[in-house]
């Protein structure tokens, strides 16, 4: 693997292939020196256009504890609110020569375009509406182990499935793995030809106790003001995850921040159902083992700048004293 | 005061040729056959059989010989084409295309005029921005111009433009084109005002209520991508509504660039009850569809959004029917770095003068889809639809001529582009059929390099 642009791009077995570097990562969580020296000396640059704490904090403790360099590189207060383009911005990031760029941007299809300017491998940590691979690879993670396997299971993704990145990535994610998907919410929130991913779409959660896992999405208040739906009162009584809906046999999933009192009730938020806390902590251990997979596995790229005494990949024009 | 001649520009000098045994095909003049044509003064003086016209020695060619071109009985004689929706990005945007180098677009792809939309910087809306405008196509148009400077002032929709006065100046018509007269009040008056000035209202259908926020035609393929849709009930409705004002008010209108089956449904129901309705399509709505969009490559990214292949074929349909009426590129230029930037930044449009003629002839005339005749025709038909005599093979008319070669294959751009902007939504297929030259109103406006070697 070159880059992790989208679920598209992977297969069930590479999706278990990371799956389970992150489990070997997860018993070095558990020690006392969390630290691995896998990419020590590797540079691992965050750039993100879009707000983001816990998705970066994440990248960067990953990239921290298997011993990578890491820059952050934040859109604001930079030259991109001076009007650098996209690909000027990173043309002049891979001056430095990262390994890797982990990629936030408000546009689809921008990470892809990314990795055909530089020579890093990109990560697409969420671009536009279109994909969050990592979440939907962390996600998986989440429920193999609480579980098992998710072959045969339904999972419910509800709530604005049509200004959701992690929807579609999952959609996609969670059927390769062989579960079966069904996307549920306001008709206005669902956009027209999802079904045409191989999912189920309901209008409504009569239904929802045939679920194995209920996937709850984050209802964006700004959506409000473009009145998407009513009324957050009225999205809440029709859709929102609560002791009445939840049962005890099913696995409660959320990609955060929650809006308690919204898309979640407060009391599903702390019941044992929820799994919340457990995507976050697998956050760190799956994003360790993509970063691994795409500079040190098994197809990874060279490094930027070669260790000491080993040849350049490719030779570098200027030439570089070792 | 009588109006100025609505096209303006065009090259020099009027040419003296002659085209030996050259296949004529003309289905406005009946003519499918071979022949030998001169070309005298600028205008087509003879007809003869293959073989039967000697060369003159009165020419005024460098030798003092008119040119002779060869056509082996192979080479296809055309009436040039007329192309009724172009963007030549002057005033104000010159980095994308100016009137010259959108023309010799023009010219290289077998087009003898062209109509420019107005939405410049500044738009084009005053009298004083179209006489000097038709003073720089004068001077640098390498093919002739007709100008639509915009229904409203700034194309904002809020109060007309001084229609009167533009027609005075040479106003083929009027176009808000890249925005659509929202308000169908506004849009009545401006109906209302053509029985005072004449002059076709061109109309960009969207609803912005139904639009906005959409980078791409809404169906399976937007929704796999997360990028907003467009729905093409934004232009159906659109279509339907001003196709009943201009029934009410006994105006003449020409919807612009049909992309969806509702729209072709749309405009066929309003000829049907007799309103002066008439319909353009472009190659790329006629080749593409959303699937095209799925690696959001930018030059896929055009309004209208290429929708599904059942719009497609419903639009061949209405083509092949006459309900659309004419073939218009929507040439539409955007500097490189304009186009490299993330999907949904990034400006629409595609060119398409270049391929308009090439792509077609592939994508429908080979598989046998359209017949070569009905494309000449709906390439040359936008003439008349703006009140324009149509580019015809007839003894005394003005020279508008494309001579290609059905049988050459090349790759879109791969030598590059005649355009000043490269980005087209064909670039780097393969296309069949390539034009080798082009006379526009009696002087040839563009000779491809291969001529020297067909001719030979």
């Amino acid at each position: 693997m070159n880059h992790l642009i989208s679920i598209e791009d992977l297969d069930r077995a590479d999706i278990e292939r990371i799956v389970s570097q992150a489990e070997r990562f997860a018993e070095v969580s558990d020690r006392e020196i969390k630290k691995v020296p896998a990419l020590r000396g590797r540079m691992v640059l965050n750039l993100f256009y879009e707000a983001s704490t816990r998705t970066r904090s994440s990248f960067e403790l990953a990239a921290k504890r298997l011993s990578a360099d890491v820059v952050n590189f934040a859109a604001s207060g930079s030259s991109v609110e001076k009007g650098e383009s996209l690909k000027d911005t990173v043309l002049t990031l891979s001056a430095h020569k990262p390994d890797a760029i982990v990629l936030r941007t408000p546009w689809a299809g921008a990470s892809e375009l990314v990795s055909r300017w530089c020579s890093a491998a990109i990560v697409n940590a969420g671009d536009g509406k279109h994909e969050h691979p990592t979440q939907a690879l962390l996600d998986v993670y989440t429920l193999r182990r609480r579980l098992g396997g998710i072959d045969g299971a339904s999972i419910w993704i509800i709530g604005d499935v049509a200004h959701s990145r992690v929807a579609r990535s999952n959609v996609l994610a969670f059927q390769r793995m062989g579960a079966k998907v069904t996307v549920a919410g306001p008709p206005t929130l669902i956009p027209r030809g999802i079904e045409q991913l191989g999912c189920d779409v309901r209008y409504t959660l009569d239904e929802l106790d045939t679920a194995d896992v209920v996937y709850a999405l984050r209802m964006q208040r700004e959506r409000m003001s473009e009145t998407w739906v009513p009324s957050l009162r009225e999205y809440a009584s029709w859709y929102q995850i609560n002791g009445r809906r939840l049962t005890p046999r099913q696995v409660l999933m959320h990609p955060g921040p929650v809006n308690r009192g919204v898309e979640l009730s407060g009391e599903v938020v702390d019941s044992p159902q929820a799994v919340i806390t457990a995507q976050v902590e697998a956050g760190v251990v799956v994003r360790m083992a993509v970063l691994y997979e795409l500079l040190a596995g098994r197809d990874a790229r060279p490094a930027a700048i070669p260790p000491a005494g080993e040849p350049a990949a490719q030779p570098v024009a200027g030439g570089r004293a070792a | 005061m009588s109006a100025p001649e609505p096209l303006i520009g065009g090259p020099r000098p009027p040419a003296e040729l002659l085209l030996r045994d050259v296949h004529v095909l003309d289905p406005r003049a009946g003519i499918d056959a071979r022949h030998d044509v001169r070309v005298r003064g600028g205008r087509i003086a003879e007809l003869g059989a293959p073989g039967e016209l000697e060369r003159e020695p009165h020419g005024v060619d460098a030798d003092g010989e008119p040119e002779v071109i060869d056509g082996g009985g192979r080479l296809r004689l055309l009436p040039a084409f007329f192309d009724p929706h172009v963007h030549l990005r002057t005033p104000g945007q010159e980095h994308k295309e100016d009137l010259e180098t959108g023309t010799r677009a023009a010219a290289a792809g077998g087009f003898c005029a062209v109509i420019a939309m107005p939405n410049t910087d500044p738009v084009l809306d005053s009298a004083p921005l179209l006489r000097s405008l038709r003073d720089a196509a004068a001077r640098e148009a390498r093919v002739p111009v007709g100008f639509l400077p915009a229904i409203t002032r700034g194309l904002e929709g809020e109060q007309l433009s001084e229609m009167a006065e533009l027609r005075q100046e040479g106003a083929l018509g009027f176009t808000d084109d890249g925005r659509p007269v929202q308000s169908a009040g506004m849009l009545r008056k401006a109906l209302q005002y053509q029985r005072l000035c004449g002059g076709v209202l061109s109309l960009h259908e969207e609803d912005p209520t139904l639009s906005r926020g959409g980078a791409m035609h809404e169906g399976a393929v937007s929704a796999a991508l997360g990028i907003g849709g467009i729905p093409s009930v934004s232009e159906s409705t659109m279509v339907a509504r001003d196709a009943a004002l201009a029934g009410y008010e006994d105006a003449r209108v020409h919807f612009q660039h049909l992309s969806c089956a509702a729209s072709v449904d749309a405009v066929a129901a309003a000829k049907a009850r007799g309103w002066r309705v008439s319909a353009e399509v472009c190659p790329h709505h006629l080749l593409l569809t959303e699937e095209d969009v799925r690696g959001m490559d930018t030059r896929m990214k055009m309004y209208p959004p290429l929708a599904t292949d059942a719009d497609r074929v419903a639009l061949i349909e209405g083509l092949r029917a006459g309900t659309i009426d004419c073939v218009a590129t929507d040439h539409a230029p955007h500097a490189r770095d304009e186009k490299e930037v993330p999907f949904e930044q990034a400006p629409m449009g595609s060119t398409g003068l270049e391929t308009a003629f090439a792509a077609l002839h592939t994508g429908l005339v080979l598989p046998g889809v359209i017949d070569l005749a009905l494309l000449v025709q709906r390439m040359t038909a936008g003439a008349a639809l703006y009140e324009l005599p149509a580019p015809s093979i007839a003894l005394g008319e003005p020279a508008n001529l494309a001579l290609v070669d059905l049988d050459a294959v090349w790759i879109a751009g791969e030598h590059g582009w005649e355009s000043r902007s490269e980005n087209c939504c064909f670039a780097g297929r393969t296309l069949q059929g390539r034009v080798l030259l082009t006379l526009a109103a009696g002087a040839i406006a563009h000779r491809d390099r291969a001529l020297a070697m067909v001719g030979a």
